[in-house]
């Protein structure tokens, strides 16, 4: 990097310039795979610092990397193309409540369970809830456009924020939407740019939409002998009048690592189990769990048990908490995937799969968010193998391919980044990546915010896991 | 020679690691210093560099030497890393790579291979401590801070513990006790000579319960602030040592009050290869060893003193992380007449105290401590109750900072149930 640079962006940021590559190597990372070590890194805490260093970017063309907490499971931090990592992990500074408004006022670095915390002290609610929100960033959670298991009735992150303050590639600072939930002035930037994983613009402050926080939940195990009944009770429950909060899957792979992990009296011969939680008032959702104990009669499924307290009910939901450490085998790394199917096809899915399993001689166990399609196979694989992690990714492919071919998508809530780009053009065709490219190219002309990520290289087609 | 070296980092555990961020909220460090590579994440991610040899092994100096080692990550580490074995192989390669400077060898040399394998010496410093203690010094030196040469270390000082001379426990082994549990107990160096008092109250707590308490003649150290060092072959020594002093008893339990080095000697199976003779009998040993939390909490307490406070819990980080007790000093506390437990915010965030760092990292401490004593202000005890002596002298040193001390009292576990007991 040049030492005119250096000197710039140390102007500016001081000790919060990291440089040493003790440092650099720290932020080379995500939660995903492949390690790209960046030039530099700056931790910003204010919108003028990252117009600043947006500016010197500009000015001597050197790609930024937006940075939340790095739990990306996409490879969306990932510097590639070496420049500047902007780390916003330490921008936590304003995170303001307008309770009679209904809205929360964050910066980037604010952790999605603080916004939780923050909402529920006012008995309100911000429903997006990755797994991962004890850690995660508000700000990353934007650029990916996160889910989580109340996805099913609640929606994702795009459906609760009505306002940003974005950084252009240009430096310019421009606000999008407004503090009302109806908005129609001009074009919906808001929605463009949420999920565009930094490719766009830099976020530098939200506001988000919050709603009445339930009074209470219900939760109710449903077991099932085969996958099929399984997949196909999905729809059941979700069209017998009843709106669950959260609908999650686990294949018996996952239940047997559970089992094996954790000792719940998990039903180790069930095909599947089904855990549904209802939300509202305490009168009703026993009303509401015995719809659905009735749709599913009418399937031929009965095996129903239903938590009785909360400790109960916080048990079930321990089972899915477990099943991601369960199912990792010492010396061996997870690859999780989230291809999102139409829900009636969620027990071809599920075949598929098994198939795949076979045919590649792989640990795949499948779990996920039932309600909304989105699942996540997870492949628990020897990385140092090159043998096997060459069948994990023929493996990956198959099932990005077979997802598109049902109609579904690659990727429900981690996003493209690096590791899924191969594989746009499958889904979205030569016209569609050249719209999208097109916004791109308007937008950030010099190819500075975020480079490498969502887009294609020339010929790319396929997944690699080795690399760094 | 590099290469050997290389080959002694634990890059194996390291590959555990699928970098999901876990433990960033939980590192006090991380919080306190705001950089990645202070996280349990970046550490791993460093010796794992280095192991590889893209980075060299002093480029992980920094993040490993100020690593606290309370291992708060390995508790919410959802694949289980061995966090503690990754530290400690990457803490041995860097001692032997590096010729130390002077002043932290001359500690070491003093500190670790002298006095802390040599009782007598210990109770000699002890000795001067209590001599220095009753002569009225310490109110001089503690109210016009004449401490010196190292200006530093004068907070430390106001923050020593008031000393009483530590004497042999007698060996009571007597048939016609009534004897529900017997155990060894496990005095330890440090706490013996800072923190004679406690472990006397300790026996007298249990021997007031019908505990069959017994002192063993050739036990020594544990070996925590070796290993922590990455002084390995040293703390085998000892291990094997005191391994072999208890195997002559059979003893229910051996029992320590003190919450690092009780997780030294639960680890001490890990000091040796399995399948091997001294594994199997560390095995054995570890098996054995309980913090004196778990045995109050066994035993049916005569509680006849209420105790009037309000008080937080702080518990050490090696007897949560690495021994798992979790409860049971909570169950003593809420069972104390008339006290009001009041539950800390970010309680099991490390005091910054960890073993010597506190002497090596004086600065950095002090950072780790101002976030603690954050939490501790916004709870407001006239109590603090601690379960270590490391951290003991940490949290008294925080309430001198924070010109707090004639409001909040800082108290081992162990006084304040002998105080509920009536015990003295």
């Amino acid at each position: 990097m040049e030492k005119i640079i250096i000197d710039k962006l140390n102007k500016i940021f001081k000790e919060r310039l990291l440089k040493a590559v003790d440092e650099r190597v720290s932020y080379s990372y995500d939660a995903s795979f492949g390690q790209h070590i960046p030039d530099l890194v700056v931790q910003v805490l204010s919108a003028e610092e990252v117009q600043k260093t947006v500016e010197i970017a500009d000015e001597f063309a050197i790609p930024i990397y937006p940075r939340g907490a790095s739990t990306s499971l996409s490879g969306g931090p990932l510097p590639v193309h070496g420049g500047i990592v902007m780390d916003f992990s330490q921008w936590t500074q304003k995170l303001e409540i307008y309770p009679d408004d209904l809205i929360i006022k964050v910066s980037p670095g604010v952790k999605t369970g603080d916004i939780h915390r923050l909402a529920e002290h006012y008995n309100l609610m911000y429903a997006p809830d990755p797994s991962s929100s004890s850690i995660c960033t508000i700000g990353g959670n934007l650029a990916e456009n996160a889910g989580g298991p109340r996805g099913v009735k609640y929606g994702v992150t795009k459906d609760y924020v009505i306002g940003l303050e974005v950084v252009t590639a240009a430096g310019k600072l421009i606000r999008t939407g407004g503090s009302t939930v109806k908005n129609v002035t001009g074009y919906d930037l808001t929605k463009l740019l949420i999920g565009s994983e930094g490719t766009l613009g830099i976020i530098t402050e939200a506001t988000l939409r919050l709603i009445p926080k339930p009074l209470d939940t219900m939760t109710a195990m449903v077991i099932f002998d085969d996958l099929y009944t399984a997949g196909k009770s999905i729809s059941k429950i979700l069209t017998a009048g009843v709106r669950p909060s959260k609908m999650e899957i686990l294949d018996q792979n996952s239940i047997n690592k559970v089992e094996d992990y954790a000792e719940l009296n998990l039903p180790r011969d069930a095909a599947a189990i089904i855990l549904v939680e209802v939300d509202g008032d305490p009168e009703v959702l026993p009303k509401e769990l015995a719809v659905i104990k009735k749709a599913l009669e009418e399937i031929g499924v009965s095996n129903v048990q239903v938590a009785e307290n909360k400790e109960q009910e916080q048990k079930l939901w321990q089972v899915r908490k477990l099943v991601s450490p369960a199912i990792v085998t010492s010396g061996y790394t997870k690859i999780s995937e989230d291809a999102t199917v139409p829900l009636s096809k969620i027990p071809d899915m599920f075949k598929k799969i098994d198939e795949i399993k076979n045919k590649y001689n792989l640990n795949i166990v499948v779990f996920g968010h039932a309600g909304d399609g989105n699942l996540h196979p997870t492949i628990n694989t020897n990385m140092r193998d090159e043998e096997e992690v060459k069948r994990v990714e023929f493996a990956v492919e198959e099932i990005f391919n077979y997802a598109i071919e049902l109609g579904g998508t690659l990727s429900g809530e981690h996003g493209i980044g690096t590791m899924k780009k191969a594989f746009m053009l499958n889904e979205v065709g030569d016209d569609g990546l050249d719209f999208q490219k097109a916004i791109k190219k308007a937008l950030d002309p010099k190819n500075i915010l975020n480079p490498g990520k969502i887009f294609p290289e020339k010929g790319e087609k396929r997944l690699v896991l080795r690399n760094g | 020679m590099a290469n050997a070296l290389l080959n002694k980092l634990d890059i194996e555990a390291t590959y555990d690691c699928v970098q999901c961020g876990y433990c960033l909220p939980v590192c006090p460090t991380y919080i306190a210093f705001k950089k990645e590579k202070h996280s349990p994440r970046g550490r791993i991610n460093l010796v794992q560099m280095a192991a590889k040899g893209k980075i060299t092994i002093e480029d992980m100096q920094e993040g490993i030497d100020l690593c606290l080692g309370c291992r708060a990550c390995e508790t919410v580490c959802p694949t289980n890393v061995r966090y503690g074995d990754i530290l400690m192989s990457a803490v041995e390669v860097l001692k032997e790579n590096k010729d130390m400077g002077v002043i932290e060898k001359v500690n070491r040399t003093a500190a670790f291979k002298f006095a802390l394998k040599n009782k007598n010496v210990l109770r000699i410093i002890n000795k001067g401590l209590y001599a220095y203690q009753v002569s009225g010094m310490q109110k001089v030196v503690k109210n016009y801070n004449l401490l010196k040469p190292v200006k530093k270390f004068n907070q430390m000082n106001k923050a020593m513990p008031d000393v009483i001379l530590s004497k042999r426990i007698t060996r009571n082994i007597n048939p016609f006790r009534r004897n529900d549990l017997s155990i060894g107990f496990f005095q330890g160096c440090i706490m013996d000579s800072f923190f004679a008092n406690i472990n006397e109250l300790a026996v007298k707590i249990m021997k007031k319960h019908y505990v069959q308490v017994t002192n063993i003649p050739k036990q020594g150290c544990c070996g925590a602030l070796q290993h922590h060092a990455g002084e390995t072959a040293q703390t085998v020594e000892l291990a094997m040592k005191n391994i072999a002093a208890y195997e002559k008893y059979d003893f229910d339990y051996i029992v320590n009050t003190i919450g690092g080095c009780g997780a030294t000697l639960k680890e001490y199976d890990k000091l040796f290869e399995p399948g091997t003779d001294w594994h199997k009998r560390a095995v054995e040993f570890t098996n054995k060893v309980r913090d004196i939390s778990q045995i109050m909490a066994l035993i049916d307490l005569d509680l006849v003193h209420g105790i009037d406070k309000n008080a937080v819990y702080q518990p050490s980080c090696h007897l949560e992380n690495v021994q798992k007790v979790f409860n049971d000093p909570l169950k003593l506390i809420n069972k104390i007449p008339q006290l009001n437990y009041i539950e800390m915010p970010q309680k099991s965030l490390c005091c910054g105290s960890a073993g010597i760092y506190n002497i090596l990292h004086f600065d950095e401490s002090m950072q780790i401590l101002d976030l603690k004593m954050n939490n501790v202000k916004i709870s407001k005890p006239n109590l603090i109750i601690t379960s270590n002596p490391g951290c003991h002298i940490q949290m008294q040193l925080g309430v001198e900072r924070e010109g707090l001390s004639n409001e909040i009292a800082v108290k081992h576990i162990v006084e304040v149930i002998a105080e509920a007991c009536g015990v003295e």
